[in-house]
């Protein structure tokens, strides 16, 4: 079985996203970035598939610019077995993204698309239901419990309020949520054989997808600034201001 | 100019978030439809007539909507959107679910978790986790937005909207609903409540936080949340996290116990109306986004918040 990962790379987690002064979008220059967190769970679960039996082959695949090769080089070190950048520098949105993952995965095709819920820079949280509708493959969004075997794949998801738990036949798109697993780190000899392990890059416009913007920015602000109220000396001073306040 | 906007309901009842899009729908402008599918919702739809300003009700039923199944509910959304220029979802886990579907299938972009409605092709939404907030004007032709409720004030009831059954579409043939195990908590969904209380790594073991936080929410009536240092620690369970990668949180009240106030942390609650820290650093970053402070060891203000709570009636 061969499983298809895509990962995004993004702001570092840890880094405070600053808006721009002239409100066209968030500062990335000099900006520590990394792999997407739920990207890296997908990574870890795709080569946890593998180190069972399940999965053969794990191919990691990015659409970015030219250093988004870095963020493969950290998915092959975590054990994937070759990388596909789709090189551009265009900021593409969900859709052409799906569009985009639709072509490779026309030429790759792989069993099972495990990815991240979300990217935590546009926070859309869109690309794998959009990808799973185009390929007409079935959906199984924030898992937090993946089992594959008999060409299904059986999903526990995160709901509202709970667990769900689905069966999808094969090839299918999976989702990954926090609870799923905690992504190892990878370690120094890893690190060196994935600079030896295949990275493929292909330009955006050799792939015939159709990636015209759907949206035009108009502005990126500041969110409304709170501002340090004040300190309060006992917890009785703190219910009679929360009182005050309207809140109890 | 038509809008339609999906119901949130737990097949019991119907959510208030529904009303809050609705709210969205009205600044979109035109006529406003709610869609309530699910396995059996003749009560849900009645009370979905009542919202004020409602055109009218669609009913569909069949199991697979009732389990939420998203090719099922997205294929019903697809089917009538010939009718509608913009179809509005609450970002909950099930909107979330299908509605990107649903652009995908109309091949238009979706604009997620939106947060204001500046024009009817102009929306403003948060992006990296809120730190910034991105205004953005759809070219196609039928917009697909999910609206974060909270960011909404509910529609008032009054209404008296028809209701019409649409047909269901059949059941997706590659997937198969197993089972749902929804906890029966007495407490409030962490992304629904009006208070929260969230404790950090102070607390120092699953058994202190238990101890500490869970009380105080029961008291409360409040839900319960962590910061990632705690969830990371075993803790909290994971379900609890409330920050950029765990729930994004905006109740009237929050209440931060031992909990420093990291980047991760704060991009998930501060949107909240009112917040506290508590913490025995007087410098830890919580405090700069907390209108009320305590800088005190949680081990003594719990407990006088408790007493302090009794002596107020609470």
């Amino acid at each position: 079985m061969k499983v298809l990962v895509p990962v995004k790379r993004v702001i570092d987690y840890n880094v405070k996203a600053r808006v721009k002064s002239d409100q066209t979008g968030v500062d990335l220059a000099n900006v520590k970035m990394s792999m997407n967190p739920f990207c890296e769970i997908a990574v870890e679960e795709a080569v946890r598939l593998k180190e069972k039996g399940v999965a053969t082959e794990v191919v990691a695949v990015s659409v970015g610019p030219a250093q988004a090769s870095e963020t493969l080089r950290t998915a092959l070190a975590m054990g994937a077995d070759r990388a596909i950048l789709v090189q551009t520098d265009q900021d593409l949105e969900p859709l052409a993204v799906a569009k985009v993952l639709k072509a490779i995965i026309g030429e790759e095709s792989p069993d099972l698309v495990l990815m991240g819920k979300q990217a935590i820079d546009g926070d859309n949280n869109a690309v794998g239901q959009m990808l799973s509708a185009i390929l007409d493959w079935p959906q199984a969004t924030f898992a937090s419990e993946i089992t594959v075997a008999g060409g299904k794949a059986k999903v526990t998801r995160e709901v509202d309020g709970g667990l769900q738990t689905l069966e999808v036949n094969l090839p299918a798109v999976v989702t990954a949520d926090l609870r799923l697993n905690e992504p190892r780190y990878a370690s120094l000899p890893n690190i060196m054989k994935a600079k030896k392990k295949e990275l493929a890059v292909k330009e955006l416009a050799s792939l015939g997808a159709d990636t015209a913007p759907r949206l035009k920015v108009v502005k990126v602000t500041e969110p409304p600034k709170r501002t340090a109220g004040i300190k309060v000396e006992t917890a009785g001073d703190l219910v009679t201001n929360l009182k005050t306040a309207g809140v109890l | 100019m038509a809008v339609l906007v999906i119901a949130d309901h737990d097949n019991a009842t119907l959510k208030d978030n529904t009303h809050k899009v609705v709210t969205a729908a009205q600044a979109i402008g035109g006529d406003v439809d709610v869609l309530v599918a699910g396995a059996k919702v003749g009560d849900i739809a009645a009370a979905a007539a009542k919202i004020a300003g409602v055109r009218k009700v669609l009913t569909a039923e069949s199991a697979e909507l009732g389990q939420g199944i998203a090719e099922a509910v997205a294929d019903l959304i697809v089917g009538l959107a010939g009718g509608y220029d913009a179809i509005l979802t609450p970002a909950t886990s099930q909107g979330k679910n299908f509605s990107p579907r649903v652009a995908a299938k109309l091949d238009v972009a979706q604009i997620s978790d939106v947060t204001d409605v500046v024009s009817a092709d102009t929306f403003t939404h948060p992006i990296y986790a809120g730190n910034a907030m991105e205004t953005v004007q759809s070219g196609d032709a039928k917009k697909v937005l999910t609206v974060r409720p909270t960011a909404f004030k509910a529609a008032a009831e009054g209404g008296s909207a028809k209701v019409e059954s649409v047909a269901a579409p059949g059941a997706p043939a590659k997937v198969h609903f197993v089972d749902q195990k929804i906890v029966k908590s007495a407490r409030p969904d962490l992304g629904a409540a009006k208070i929260v209380v969230s404790g950090g790594r102070a607390m120092g073991s699953a058994e202190e936080f238990q101890k500490v936080i869970e009380p105080l929410a029961d008291k409360l009536g409040a839900a319960v949340g962590a910061s990632r240092a705690a969830v990371d620690a075993g803790y909290a369970p994971n379900d609890y996290q409330v920050g950029q990668t765990g729930k994004v949180v905006a109740p009237e009240l929050y209440i931060a116990i031992g909990i420093s106030g990291a980047i991760q942390h704060l991009a998930g609650m501060k949107d909240s109306k009112v917040i506290v820290a508590i913490n025995k650093d007087g410098d830890a970053p919580i405090f700069q986004v907390a209108d009320f402070g305590l800088v005190s060891d949680y081990k003594t203000a719990v407990p006088d918040l408790m007493a302090a709570l009794t002596a107020a009636g609470k």
